[in-house]
């Protein structure tokens, strides 16, 4: 195993051991204004401060590792349940319309970027983190398409493909038995990967307005909310930011440590 | 008769006007325009109908509540909005090819205008950090790659690692703390305008365009790094250093040349996310560019402006991305024959 893993793994348990924490306990009720107490700097009551309506931040940290975990893994739960099959497909009937079909379909979801999409979706349906789900979520299914194609692609050349055809199985019942597991390393790496650009998408659009709306906490919108007040409190910016960071840093290292892990020798696109 | 281009075409088509190289490299070029301006009619087809869903008349909306009925089917008319759905798409994609994006439904201006005015921000920024984030990572990545595993490679994969943890619009919160609060260097928001002068314009774009930079200079870093070792293990280089080149003269002359090739081709798909960014990047300086305008149109319910705007911008990446294909089949051969 290893040092990136070691340290991937642990950064990520740090971060869903904290927004599985504060379903049952945080540190005080992060929606419980306390005017008083407004702006302070991290201090022994207040970990990482409080930011204008005197709000726990560390609370609002511990809450809103939440909003983000749940937006991301959603949106990459969407991108593998679509994108998968998808590709499989597509490996099956290598050079057909369909395959065609599939693969441009793919290159036109592309040109979309995720923000791009969202804007689309807000701009009729309004912002919300469903809506921010199913931008991200859409962005990533050409993502998992891509990745299994190519990887059943050299799978269905090899020769227990072909024995599993003479034995009478028919392209979806090899796809589900004998591709799919031999492709699930793969996918898991890259979901790991498609996971950490969910959680920066997911602050981006909640910057910007069009994530999760008040009062769910999301560290986009701490951020945006921040902005007028980083010069007399920077706490209030560099903690969301830290936050983000802690978390992508940490699926990052996890999923180069898994792909290293699991197989040495597969190598996984990533732009 | 013979030179008349469409013969020569045809000619070279068929293999007997021209070398086989151009006439492999013709055909796949026409190939890629035919799935370009697919992609593009689907594309358009794709943006009309989301928006079409969105609810409410832009005429009652523009009015309000209390409008008469004869004036709202006057205002319908004005903006085109009385034809049928089909007739209304034909229009906007036609009016689209000539330059006419239709007019503003809040503020009564042709959205070319409005798009025209915001482009001459939101260009030269990604420009701006395109150039930025390509200047940091090509020595970046090849002194990672001529120092690899050691100490100095270490550093570079480890900061690399921590820049795309980072989210630009933090770092951009960051760097006006620093430079523009603290420092007073620059403004911490806004937009001088060309006309103070080209300085005072760049000088205004300048922590944008690093916020913007610097994520895509650490993958552009890794990919630089990645190319250049897969290019230091060929035969050739071998054959370079046995030549007698020195370890330097051979990584300038024959590795970082060989090495550009597939760094370009992700600097070309980065495009898209670069426009993405700069929408958010907008909207944490004031800057007055394409985003801020989409946002405003969104929150004005001016769906003509968000409509063209978006569609713009995918017009722009599948373009890019076409461009980069040809580039690469134009260097690659072989990439001539997959489709």
């Amino acid at each position: 195993m290893s040092r990136s893993l070691i340290l991937g793994a642990c950064l990520s348990s740090l971060v869903l051991l904290a927004a599985a924490v504060s379903f049952v306990w945080t540190p005080y009720d992060y929606t419980a204004l306390n005017i008083p107490d407004k702006l302070q700097p991290p201090n022994a009551q207040h970990w990482f401060g409080t930011d204008h309506f005197g709000r726990d931040m560390f609370s609002m940290i511990m809450v809103g590792a939440r909003t983000s975990i749940a937006v991301a893994l959603v949106a990459v739960g969407i991108g593998m349940a679509l994108g998968v099959p998808l590709g499989l497909t597509a490996a099956a009937r290598k050079g057909s319309a369909l395959d065609e079909l599939i693969m441009r379909g793919n290159d036109l979801v592309f040109a979309f970027p995720s923000l791009v999409i969202a804007i689309l979706i807000t701009a009729v349906f309004g912002a919300g983190a469903i809506n921010a789900i199913i931008a991200i979520g859409i962005f990533n299914i050409p993502v998992f398409a891509r990745i299994t194609r190519g990887a059943a692609l050299s799978l269905w050349e090899r020769e227990f493909i072909l024995a599993a055809r003479v034995s009478g199985k028919g392209a979806a019942r090899i796809s589900a038995e004998h591709i799919l597991p031999n492709v699930a390393n793969l996918l898991i790496v890259q979901g790991t990967i498609q996971f950490s650009l969910g959680i920066l998408a997911e602050a981006g659009l909640s910057y910007v307005g069009l994530g999760a709306q008040p009062p769910t906490p999301s560290w986009g919108r701490m951020l945006a909310d921040a902005q007028t007040m980083v010069s007399f409190a920077p706490h209030l910016a560099l903690i969301p930011g830290l936050a983000i960071i802690v978390t992508v840093l940490g699926l990052n290292l996890l999923g180069d440590g898994l792909r290293d892990w699991l197989d040495p020798r597969i190598r996984v696109a990533r732009t | 008769m013979r030179f008349l281009p469409i013969f020569w075409f045809h000619r070279c088509w068929t293999g007997s006007a021209c070398a086989p190289n151009v006439a492999s490299m013709l055909r796949y070029a026409l190939k890629r325009l035919i799935s370009l301006v697919i992609s593009l009619a689907v594309a358009s087809v794709v943006i009309f109908a989301v928006i079409e869903v969105a609810p409410g008349d832009p005429a009652s909306f523009m009015l309000g509540v209390n409008a008469q009925e004869d004036t709202l089917a006057a205002l319908r008319a004005e903006l085109g909005l009385d034809v049928s759905k089909l007739q209304r798409y034909f229009n906007w994609v036609g009016g689209m090819m000539v330059g006419d994006f239709g007019t503003s439904y809040t503020y009564r201006t042709p959205v070319s205008q409005m798009i025209a005015d915001r482009l001459w921000v939101s260009l030269p920024l990604a420009l701006y950090a395109l150039t930025l984030s390509t200047a940091i990572a090509f020595p970046v990545g090849i002194y990672a790659a001529a120092r690899r595993g050691k100490p100095g490679d270490l550093t570079v994969m480890g900061a690399t690692q921590l820049g795309i943890a980072v989210p630009n619009f933090w770092f951009a919160m960051m760097l006006v703390l620093v430079f523009a609060i603290n420092l007073r260097w620059f403004n911490a928001g806004g937009f001088v305008g060309w006309d103070k002068g080209l300085w005072a314009g760049l000088h205004s774009l300048t922590l944008p365009a690093i916020a913007l930079a610097l994520p895509q200079a650490a993958i552009l870093a890794r990919v630089m790094r990645s190319s250049l070792l897969d290019i230091l293990g060929e035969d050739f280089m071998r054959t370079a250093r046995a030549k007698g080149l020195s370890r330097r003269q051979a990584l300038w002359r024959h590795g970082v040349r060989n090495a550009l090739i597939p760094v370009l081709t992700i600097i070309g798909l980065q495009f898209s996310f670069l426009l993405a960014g700069s929408i958010i990047i907008e909207q944490v300086f004031y800057l007055p560019g394409l985003g801020r305008l989409v946002f405003q149109a969104i929150s004005a319910r001016d769906l003509i402006v968000v409509e063209s705007v978006v569609m713009l911008l995918v017009f722009a990446v599948i373009t890019v991305n076409f461009l980069v294909d040809l580039a690469y089949a134009a260097v690659d051969p072989r990439l001539r024959s997959r489709t």
